[in-house]
């Protein structure tokens, strides 16, 4: 019987108790400055603080573009030798690769029986004009450096280089096949003189028979990498 | 530090040989003037965390070693160039590192340098991707450049350009495809094209007697895309074309074309 009152006493004294510590802190008399219940581990004394410095890097520039124009002498063949000169936009993809996209011009003189024969004339003079566009790949061999004196090195680098594209000639688009090799001397890390040897190869029938003409040219070009 | 100057291209030269050469000097004698002023830059600097730091006079593994920046030394990072990272170091020293070395440095954070090489896993996730593929279209030459953005690993939208190169006819080509790979992550990734646009065909009037004409065009392909390396990848692709033309029946063209692309 006894220990029954005890329980029930208890009982009583828990949840008045606890009623109490619900309630204390609605009407203000409780402890303001109770902590908040931390999960940090219990070793841990002091609270750092300090916020995570927040740095912005400067964004690094990149320079995989290279423009640039040319001019030199192309061969047309049957047609002479003329100026031509031309556009030239370069991406480079890796330390080796490169895609470029060109785009040039000359211009045809005679051929040999145009002028024999005296003024019989196989195409016109619109017709002379030579457009030309090509997309290529280029893979950089041989990266070296040049010597110049003593005290004055400078990169230079071979290439190889082919591509496909349409040339504009005789009063037709033809298709062609673009292969060469250059050399490209870098004056500094920006700016860069370009020797070019290029082979244009496309189909003609204008001297009767249809053959693949080559054509060749040679140009000396300056490039700027962006 | 030079002084601006000022490049004066006189008005009477006619030839365009000259005036070509003059504007080719301006534009070597600007690049040469304007290089310094750019030196005031805020580059973003790394502190070197291996024992050294190889400096390169160029920026490619065949360009010799000419100077190596000791561990604890700070580097600028001037610019950028493929895998190439032009750095400057305390002293002065400028010269070029490659990837592979920098991403050992640290950050001013103590993080370290956070870009990666290109590989296969940009070959899935790589949201633009360029390229060049030729082939052959319905019996003449095609010449095609395509630039292609990814909507997810799925599905990409492409705007291709052609030039069709033939016997009897040329024609200009551009259309838009949408297409879906089902395994983007595959080495080998097939997929499936759907395209629509227009073809401008111009008969050759010394065969033909035709007038040039504009058609719409819509159709259907397969392909491949595979990872080469680095950035690269190769694709090849097989297109049934129907061209709409205004005459009584509709063509039908066939194309199949190889080439290669890349991603950034």
């Amino acid at each position: 019987m006894e220990s029954r009152f005890r329980v029930l006493f208890l009982i009583v004294a828990m949840i008045s108790l606890s009623g109490c510590a619900a309630t204390k802190n609605l009407f203000g008399f409780g402890d303001e400055e109770a902590p908040p219940p931390s999960a940090e581990a219990p070793g841990q004394v002091i609270d750092p603080e300090v916020d995570r410095r927040e740095i912005k890097e400067p964004a690094i520039d990149r320079e995989d573009w290279e423009f640039g124009a040319f001019a030199g002498i192309m061969s047309i063949e049957d047609f002479g030798t003329d100026l031509s000169y031309g556009l030239s936009l370069a991406y480079h993809v890796t330390e080796g690769f490169f895609v470029e996209a060109t785009a040039g011009y000359s211009r045809a003189g005679y051929t040999s029986f145009e002028v024999l024969s005296g003024g019989a004339e196989l195409i016109s003079d619109d017709e002379r004009d030579l457009y030309y566009y090509n997309l290529s790949v280029g893979y950089n061999i041989m990266p070296g450096e040049v010597f110049i004196g003593e005290g004055r090195a400078y990169n230079s680098s071979l290439y190889v280089i082919a591509g496909l594209g349409s040339t504009t000639f005789a009063g037709d688009d033809r298709f062609t096949v673009v292969l060469g090799a250059g050399y490209r001397f870098l004056l500094n890390d920006a700016v860069a003189l370009h020797l070019d040897f290029r082979d244009h190869l496309f189909d003609i029938d204008i001297i009767g028979e249809e053959k693949t003409a080559h054509n060749l040219e040679a140009t000396l070009g300056v490039t700027v990498f962006f | 530090m030079s002084e601006p100057s000022t490049t004066t291209i006189p008005s009477t030269l006619q030839q365009t040989k000259a005036a070509l050469a003059s504007c080719l000097c301006a534009v070597v004698l600007q690049i040469f003037l304007t290089a310094p002023l750019q030196a005031a830059d805020d580059y973003r600097s790394v502190t070197i965390a291996e024992p050294y730091l190889e400096m390169r006079t160029g920026p490619g593994k065949g360009y010799p070693v000419f100077h190596v920046v000791d561990r604890g030394e700070d580097v600028d990072i001037i610019k950028r160039r493929t895998d190439w990272f032009l750095v400057r170091s305390d002293r002065g020293k400028e010269g070029w590192v490659e990837l592979g070395e920098m991403q050992l440095t640290l950050q001013a954070d103590g993080q370290q340098f956070d870009i990666r090489e290109p590989g296969i896993e940009d070959f899935t996730n790589a949201k633009w991707e360029t390229g060049l593929l030729a082939g052959d279209f319905g019996g003449a030459n095609i010449i095609s450049l395509y630039g292609g953005y990814s909507l997810n690993p799925n599905v990409s939208i492409e705007l291709w350009g052609s030039q069709i190169l033939g016997n009897f006819a040329n024609a200009w080509m551009a259309s838009v495809n949408i297409v879906h790979e089902a395994f983007p992550e595959w080495r080998v990734s097939p997929y499936f094209a759907l395209g629509a646009g227009a073809i401008h065909t111009m008969p050759k009037s010394t065969i033909v007697q035709g007038e040039d004409r504009t058609d719409q065009i819509g159709h259907v392909g397969v392909g491949l895309r595979i990872y080469a390396t680095r950035r690269f990848l190769l694709r090849a692709e097989y297109n049934s074309y129907v061209v709409f033309t205004s005459r009584d029946e509709n063509e039908e063209v066939e194309e199949w074309k190889v080439g290669f692309a890349f991603f950034f």
